[in-house]
């Protein structure tokens, strides 16, 4: 068994250490609004924060959390920085298909977090990891200003 | 597995929206008629004849709830708000008012008039609906205020409606909408019913917000991926590698040995590991020693098929697309000739989110929760693995993570079904990226010669195009497409170009590739716009004008092309300096009902890196019915297409495809996207399609500044960085292009007549 906090919750999961944390928390925890999109880190719908960091839970084994704090797109609202990116997101109508979009509001919110007033070269630094396929990128800067502003 | 998913509820059946109480309108996307679907005690189900087809329905609540069942499914592009704006606007009613569901699979009641069978694609919902739901939007508000006039016993003419509200303007009584749904589904549909002025519009032409965003910001929203329903495992598969061969032996000792995998199911071309989770699965596939039975395309490369198609162009005999007027003479009179050949490569889709399906085949039924572009085309995949009649193949649409295409076949459905038809629980199959990029249905590869016989004016005064690729309409056809009937797909964007061009021949060599294709963003035009418009540039170069310039001698009767034309030049700055090694290029077509010009400007480093500086985008896309939507679809059309032209291309090896996954097959990047700028032509016209549009601009334009930027001409995508190296010469005129002879170029109009001397030939002019 192996202990994990996710979202503020204490939890056991019986499941193998080099699992990703991606499929404990979709297949066996049942939070889906993390995504799948490649399973080799390079697309970013997986992002999720440990203790405020964006991993690439796609990637990650899950024996490898230990006590750190596991935040997904479920629960980032309760952040400030979070509930300001989702509103962003949603007053600038960010989202198209929308699959990507948990993980790139997860490196945004991480992003604001480190750096309230990002310069554009800080969000290309912070955002190119999340490929957008409906290519909302435009949208997306102008919201993490936004955001930052808010 | 805990917490199952809300989509585990019974499937909401066309008879659940057709029931109960309230005013339930069905009506026809051709517009072909409307009435009140609880009439009868079978009210539509029953009553589908050829004089009425309701295909989307108004469903009005006695609670005040008010219900659109719309047969066009949401995958990003807006539509749902479209479509719901258009019913609002009519029916009076604010956007928030309503709630959008999508229409279960039924072949009968939903088919798109378009497209023919229920499906979402090359950017028809818009102008399909445009008439027709603004039409039964009216229809209901008028059968509410008549039953809110009955009720008051006032003339008609005293009341009126407003979010939702009838109120009897003398006296200031009002009624909800809720309130009076059970006497209006007992007034009589009218038969006529007037449409505001487009100046009256309150909610047409705003940038509301869109309908299906707000759970998309926390996890909320459930796609088809995320479908979980009671005893479900999970699978994962592996089809042949190489396209078209057969599983041969699985040794299966080393899966069955991982913890968490439960079955291995075999199929004709491939095989499954189902477990308690995907990741028990993967492993368990990648602990699978498999032997493929390769068959016949064990040596398929890109290079055989490209060859292949090349043959084809030259040999074989065309089936004309479009021939006016004197081709052999005009050709003859020329005073000078260029021409060019262009090659575009397969392309995946590569949706974010990938292939998956949940089924459950039980003893007499097989239930399957899946986001596709085609329902009805899924339920008849399941029915045929099952044999199942239709009726017991229930279908759970689900919101898509992106579509382009790949969401329009539902061959990844009828092989979860064949999964799950081997085990009694149920299963979501889930594909790798790498079996999505490997195993999707390709945006066919293309071999285009074009050529033009120039005046003294140096304007075209013949123009000849040449396409040859397979036939992609084929695919939706029983039995494939006919060998000798044009397929408009292939040349659409070539045969009706926005030119005046008074002599003109566009034909079509079929070469279908012993691949799997199908319709990709942008379909036919993103094809033909590329060679079109490139070799606009070409000409304009070869004859030393500017490119714009150029367009604009040709669009002289074609007002919508120089509005786009002269606006994008205009807020782009077109012919303003640019540092050494920048460059501007425009293109110009009209696809899709709307008109588009786009001018990129770009700059390329001495090692052929190219930085997308900035995107002017103008279009005139008729009544924009969501402006924002529009824009939103336009910048994000833009990098689709950029995307494709800089990094996409799927290549063959050994019957294998190349590549694999986000790291060989790149989509452009956050820090990569270039500043873009949306401007509108302010247009009276009816709506054309968005979601296509600007796919098609971004390759020639970015093609077109190129050039601008390095003197040098790319024929051939994606984009090939060694060529623009600055140390390098211009490669393209020799391995591109080579040099055509007179005759030659004769035979390219397919005449019989040898040529006679003198006519110059300047290919390789540039």
């Amino acid at each position: 068994m192996i202990a994990l906090n996710v979202n503020g919750e204490d939890r056991s999961v019986d499941v193998p250490d080099d699992m990703p944390l991606l499929w404990v928390l979709r297949d066996v925890i049942g939070l889906t609004g993390t995504k799948f999109g490649c399973g080799i880190a390079q697309c970013g719908a997986c992002t999720v924060q440990l203790d405020g960091q964006p991993v690439r839970s796609c990637v990650l084994p899950v024996a490898s959390v230990g006590s750190r704090h596991v935040t997904t797109v479920e629960a980032i609202g309760a952040t400030q920085s979070g509930k300001k990116v989702q509103q962003a997101w949603l007053d600038l109508e960010v989202i198209q298909c929308g699959y990507c979009q948990s993980g790139q509001i997860m490196s945004a919110t991480a992003l604001l977090d480190r750096n309230p007033d990002p310069s554009d070269s800080d969000i290309d630094a912070a955002m190119s990891g999340n490929i957008c396929r409906c290519g909302t990128y435009t949208r997306i800067r102008a919201a993490i200003k936004q955001a930052a502003k808010a | 597995m805990s917490k199952p998913s809300s989509s585990t509820q019974k499937a909401t059946s066309r008879r659940a929206f057709l029931q109960g109480s309230g005013l339930l309108l069905g009506f026809s996307m051709l517009g072909a008629g409307i009435r009140p679907g609880f009439a009868a005690a079978e009210p539509v189900e029953g009553d589908v004849t050829a004089a009425f087809s309701p295909d989307a329905f108004i469903r009005i609540d006695s609670d005040g709830k008010i219900t659109l069942i719309l047969p066009n499914i949401e995958m990003g592009q807006g539509t749902h708000t479209g479509e719901a704006t258009l019913i609002a606007e009519e029916l009076e009613v604010g956007l928030d008012q309503v709630k959008v569901v999508d229409a279960p699979p039924n072949e009968k009641l939903y088919t798109t008039a378009l497209l023919g069978g229920q499906a979402t694609g090359g950017s028809t919902s818009m102008r399909a609906t445009w008439e027709s739901l603004r039409k039964a939007g009216a229809v209901a508000r008028t059968m509410l205020v008549a039953a809110a006039a009955v009720q008051w016993s006032v003339p008609v003419s005293e009341c009126s409606a407003k979010l939702g509200v009838v109120t009897h303007q003398p006296t200031g009584r009002q009624l909800a909408y809720g309130a009076l749904a059970d006497a209006a589904g007992k007034q009589p549909v009218p038969s006529d019913v007037k449409l505001k002025d487009p100046k009256d519009f309150e909610l047409i032409g705003k940038s509301l917000r869109r309908v299906d965003t707000a759970g998309k910001v926390n996890g909320a929203v459930i796609y088809g991926i995320d479908v979980r329903v009671p005893d479900m495992k999970v699978a994962t598969v592996a089809a042949c590698p190489v396209i078209g061969g057969k599983l041969g032996d699985v040794d299966e000792t080393a899966a069955r040995a991982i913890p968490g995998v439960r079955d291995i199911v075999k199929l004709d071309n491939a095989v499954a590991v189902i477990g308690d989770h995907f990741w028990a699965a993967k492993k368990g596939l990648e602990a699978l020693s498999i032997t493929w039975n390769e068959g016949v395309n064990a040596k398929l490369s890109s290079a055989d098929m490209m060859a292949t198609l090349k043959a084809a162009s030259q040999q074989k005999t065309p089936i004309m697309a479009r021939q006016e007027g004197d081709v052999a003479g005009a050709l003859k009179a020329a005073v000078k000739t260029v021409e060019a050949s262009y090659e575009l490569p397969f392309l995946a889709h590569a949706p974010m989110e990938p292939i998956n399906c949940v089924v459950h085949v039980r003893a007499d039924e097989c239930e399957i929760w899946v986001g596709t572009q085609v329902p009805t085309q899924a339920q008849g995949w399941a029915a045929q693995v099952t044999g199942f009649p239709l009726d017991k193949i229930i279908v759970h649409n689900h919101l898509i993570g992106g579509g382009f295409g790949r969401r329009l076949v539902a061959e990844s459905v009828g092989q979860a079904v064949a999964i799950a038809k081997q085990v009694s629980y149920p299963v979501k199959v889930i594909w790798t990226r790498e079996e999505d990029i490997q195993h999707d249905l390709y945006r066919p590869t293309y071999y285009d010669r074009i050529s033009a016989g120039l005046g003294a004016d140096g304007l075209p005064a013949v123009w000849i195009d040449h396409v040859a690729g397979g036939s992609v309409l084929g695919n939706y056809i029983p039995g494939g497409w006919p060998q000798d009937k044009l397929d408009d797909d292939a040349v659409e964007g070539a045969a009706k170009p926005p030119y005046d061009l008074p002599v003109i021949q566009v034909d079509w060599v079929r070469e279908d590739p012993p691949v799997p294709i199908t319709w990709w963003r942008g379909v036919g035009p993103t094809h033909n716009v590329f060679v079109v418009e490139s070799f606009m540039d070409e000409l304009a170069h070869a004859v030393g004008r500017d490119p714009v310039e150029y367009r604009r001698a040709l669009t002289k009767n074609q007002p919508r092309a120089a509005g786009v034309l002269e606006l994008a030049a205009e807020k782009s700055g077109w012919g303003s300096p640019l540092p050494a090694g920048s460059g501007r290029g425009i293109s110009l077509h009209d696809a899709f009902g709307s008109y588009m010009a786009a001018v990129l400007e770009i700059s390329v480093s001495a090692a052929g890196e190219i930085t997308l500086q900035r995107a002017v985008v103008a279009v005139d896309c008729g009544i924009a019915i969501n402006p924002n939507t529009v824009e939103a679809q336009i910048e994000g059309g833009l990098i689709f297409g950029l995307s494709a032209a800089l990094y996409s291309g799927i290549t063959f090896s050994n019957g294998r495809v190349d590549q694999s996954n986000f790291h060989d097959y790149r989509i452009l990047r956050n820090n990569e996207a270039p500043k873009i700028e949306v401007y509108h032509v302010k247009s009276l016209e009816s709506p054309g399609g968005i979601g296509e549009t600007a796919t098609v601009s971004a390759g020639p334009a970015l093609a077109n500044a190129i050039f601008a930027a390095t003197g040098k001409r790319l024929r051939s995508l994606p984009i090939d960085r060694n060529q623009l190296k600055s140390d390098g010469a211009d490669k393209t005129s020799v391995s591109m292009v080579p040099p055509l002879a007179a005759p030659l170029l004769a035979a390219l109009v397919n005449s019989k007549e040898r040529p006679e001397t003198g006519v110059e030939t300047e290919a390789e002019a540039l």
